[in-house]
């Protein structure tokens, strides 16, 4: 199995929770047991559109109870005697593997999968992964020839890596307290994104750009706007280190 | 970026912090993600631990096994 795996150095290890969450695509090549025409398997992957059940594998590592997972896009892209290429963009946590076996049960034959290649994760796709002698490259090139830019196109800002969260921006002095676990309060944010709900996750951004913390929404991007005081989000995480925006050193501008 | 509703603008005191773009070698490493094409003749975790070693890091992790 190959594909994109978003590797978290450090710091960043701490929002793995909120990485794994993200919707993953596959290609997949499963094996059918007795040929069956092209149709009848167009027709097959058209039901697992939209929502599956699905329970894990007795290999996985969570319990083997019934999941609902969502299927966003399934297509067939090739077919060869009993061999079948396809193309699928789920929710994570959908077992590819179990898949094939259910495509297969719908058909009336046999099938399990081949291979499967992950080709985006998240905001990654396959084009901007890296193979692991590319990253040794980059790292001989720093250590070795004092080249940092081969190194800084491999090493991604984990606020990239978070990009597809909702964002609530905050005011300079609000920084240090989200630091130290505080609440984000309405007066606090400075900007947001317009499609936030209670109960979402939320990024906690400064006016630069940098993370703050993962946080849980208390009200709507609506309510936020119009209110003038209350609590807008409750930090889950923190990733910025205490002290960064300091007030002591924070000057009214 | 998507786009961002603006409740109260606000200035930013250019000596706290810095832009994600600005930051140092080290600092990036340290809040960085990798994303990795992992070959098939290795595992997950084995590619991260190697990972570690190279960078000699103290954590690291990867979202989602490509094992099975």
């Amino acid at each position: 199995m190959t594909g994109v795996l978003p590797v978290t150095l450090e710091k960043t290890c701490k929002v793995m929770d909120t990485l794994l969450e993200t919707d993953k695509e596959y290609v997949a090549v499963m094996k059918i047991h007795r040929d069956v025409s092209t149709e009848k398997l167009n027709n097959a992957l058209a039901e697992f559109q939209g929502e599956i059940y699905q329970v894990p594998p007795a290999r996985a590592a969570v319990k083997r109870r019934i999941r609902i997972r969502k299927i966003y896009s399934i297509k067939l892209l090739q077919k060869k005697g009993k061999y079948v290429l396809f193309k699928v963009h789920c929710e994570a946590g959908t077992y590819i593997r179990k898949l094939c076996v259910d495509i297969g049960r719908i058909l009336g034959v046999n099938s399990q999968m081949v291979t499967l290649r992950r080709t985006r994760s998240g905001v990654f796709s396959e084009a901007e992964a890296y193979k692991p002698y590319q990253v040794a490259f980059a790292y001989y090139m720093w250590r070795e020839r004092g080249r940092e830019d081969l190194i800084r196109k491999i090493v991604h800002p984990v606020e990239e890596a978070l990009s597809f969260l909702p964002r609530i921006v905050v005011k300079d002095s609000a920084v240090d307290p989200v630091c130290h676990g505080a609440y984000i309060a309405v007066p606090g944010v400075s900007a947001l994104s317009p499609e936030i709900k209670r109960g979402d996750t939320v990024l906690i951004q400064t006016l630069k750009g940098e993370a703050v913390a993962i946080a849980k929404a208390n009200m709507s991007t609506e309510d936020i706007y119009r209110r003038r005081k209350g609590v807008a989000a409750n930090p889950l995480k923190v990733l910025m280190k205490p002290g960064t925006y300091s007030y002591d050193t924070y000057t009214e501008f | 970026m998507n786009s961002l509703l603006v409740k109260t603008f606000y200035e930013t005191n250019p000596a706290l912090g810095k832009p994600p773009e600005k930051r140092g070698l080290k600092e990036l490493i340290e809040t960085g993600v990798i994303p990795l094409d992992k070959p098939p003749s290795v595992t997950s975790t084995q590619v991260s631990m190697w990972i570690k070693k190279l960078f000699s890091l103290s954590k690291i992790g990867h979202a989602g096994t490509l094992e099975f």
